[in-house]
């Protein structure tokens, strides 16, 4: 009987499973997305009080900013609970006993987080719209690369992170003082690139730089969290 | 079908010695329980039975192959513990077919129900999320979980720590179908009373050692292991 072990599963298709299931969860209670995007809505509007002033708008880089700050506070907080639900239950032991490759795993918490912050993302693009009378819609596609590309990065290390500190105590407060210096260049390309492509005349070959940089920094962390997702969640 | 084999395991914590050269032997189709005080080393054991702990020194070989993280044979095997090991926002059968959809096995709907009336579940609400269900239910959901991949071994932790007397009943028949089953069943515990009823094999430690390993055919009636059990830990 024990020489017996069941086919071994696809990578991808493993990864999608994990996925799929976390954002079924997600989509029952929407209890992170809905905290997401209030404190997201919540920061863009701050920011509007404080630079939209006798209707004049605030330029660019301000406005380019102001959204890339709504994303990192809304995607810190879907890390924070991306394993909150493992840890319930004990449902990670389960999860890590299946021959299921941990970077798999990885894999699809990368896409559930990326995925749940790309939502939050669309109902904040188009708040930017209409707070800051910000030109997304000429360039959006361009705009949704960049937008798209600084998610991975920053869910790339998020994820590594946030199962890291599974089992620590005050993990929110370790986890945005270990993710925030790392996520700096991500931050900057995003809102450089953004900044480009928002301005009266956009620069197309400086946001394609700033999307070539974030390209590059995925592939890096995505790699890294891949390789670093094993000996993180260690049973040990 | 194999035995399971662990030879000199060691395992240390950061300075501390859980396990000091373990050697055991555990055989298909029997009830093995691992007993001892606390902090004698039963949950490291069955950690690196899992191969979710590593052992610091000492191998684990199951039949001619190396059980560790790596091996496919972890893919044969079940794990029960004081948690269910469940995701407490979705169904009984979703979570039944997010696991065997992992393990690559049948996750049908057929299939799934078949394992929840296996359990006793069969009546469980479609739509009722795990979070709902009573201790009871949970634990009888983990076993519908563990068994899911059809496991050649079957490790339990405490697994009728917080069952209502009939749980523990129910827990005892399924465990005596396991063994009938041939599967492989390790049971850490400190009910001295449940691993009498129903183990053919005690193997006691303490402070990280074997102090006692012991098959009989019969199993063992309540006196006779308490007796063993006070004279290998002086308690």
């Amino acid at each position: 009987m024990a020489e017996r072990a069941p086919p071994p599963q696809g990578f991808l298709r493993q990864a999608l499973l994990v996925a799929a299931k976390d954002l079924r969860i997600e989509w029952r209670s929407r209890e992170v997305f809905a905290t997401m995007t209030f404190l997201a809505v919540v920061v863009v509007l701050i920011f509007s009080f404080a630079f939209v002033v006798d209707g004049a708008r605030p330029p660019p880089p301000v406005v380019a900013g102001i959204l890339w700050v709504a994303v990192v506070v809304s995607g810190t907080v879907a890390l924070s609970r991306a394993f909150d639900r493992e840890r319930e239950g004990e449902a990670i032991r389960s999860l890590l006993l299946a021959p299921t490759p941990r970077s798999a795993i990885y894999l699809g918490k990368l896409i559930a987080t990326a995925a749940l912050m790309l939502v939050t993302e669309t109902v904040l693009t188009a708040l930017c719209m209409v707070l800051f009378a910000a030109r997304f819609d000429a360039l959006m596609g361009r705009m949704a690369l960049l937008l798209v590309l600084g998610t991975v990065g920053f869910a790339a290390v998020g994820c590594v992170f946030s199962a890291a500190l599974l089992r620590a105590r005050g993990r929110d407060a370790l986890l945005a003082t270990l993710l925030y210096p790392i996520i700096v260049p991500v931050v900057m390309a995003g809102a450089r690139g953004t900044a480009q492509l928002l301005d009266i005349k956009p620069d197309l070959e400086g946001a394609a730089f700033w999307t070539q940089f974030l390209l590059a920094l995925d592939i890096l962390f995505v790699t890294a969290g891949l390789w670093a997702f094993d000996p993180v969640v260690g049973g040990d | 079908m194999s035995a399971l084999e662990l030879s000199a395991v060691g395992k240390i914590y950061g300075g501390r010695r859980a396990l000091h050269g373990v050697n055991a032997r555990f055989e298909a189709g029997r009830v093995a329980a691992v007993l001892g005080p606390n902090g004698a080393g039963k949950t490291t054991m069955l950690g690196i039975l899992s191969t979710l702990v590593s052992p610091t020194s000492g191998s684990v070989r199951w039949g001619d192959t190396r059980l560790e993280r790596g091996s496919p044979l972890r893919a044969r095997i079940g794990y029960v513990g004081h948690d269910p090991g469940l995701y407490g926002d979705l169904s009984a059968r979703e979570n039944l077919r997010f696991f065997c959809a992992l393990h690559g096995c049948d996750a049908t709907p057929a299939r799934v129900d078949r394992l929840l009336a296996r359990v006793g579940l069969a009546d469980v609400p479609a739509d009722a999320s795990a979070r709902t269900f009573s201790r009871g239910m949970l634990q009888r959901l983990a076993l519908a979980r563990a068994l899911a991949h059809d496991p050649a071994l079957l490790l339990f932790d405490e697994p009728s720590a917080a069952l209502d007397p009939a749980g523990a009943a129910w827990l005892q028949t399924e465990l005596a179908a396991e063994r009938t089953a041939g599967r492989t069943v390790i049971l850490v515990t400190h009910d001295l009373e449940a691993a009498a009823a129903i183990a053919d094999q005690v193997l006691i430690l303490r402070r990280g050692r074997v102090v006692r390993d012991e098959a009989r055919a019969g199993g063992f009636p309540v006196d006779v292991l308490r007796g063993i059990y006070r004279e290998a830990t002086g308690g």
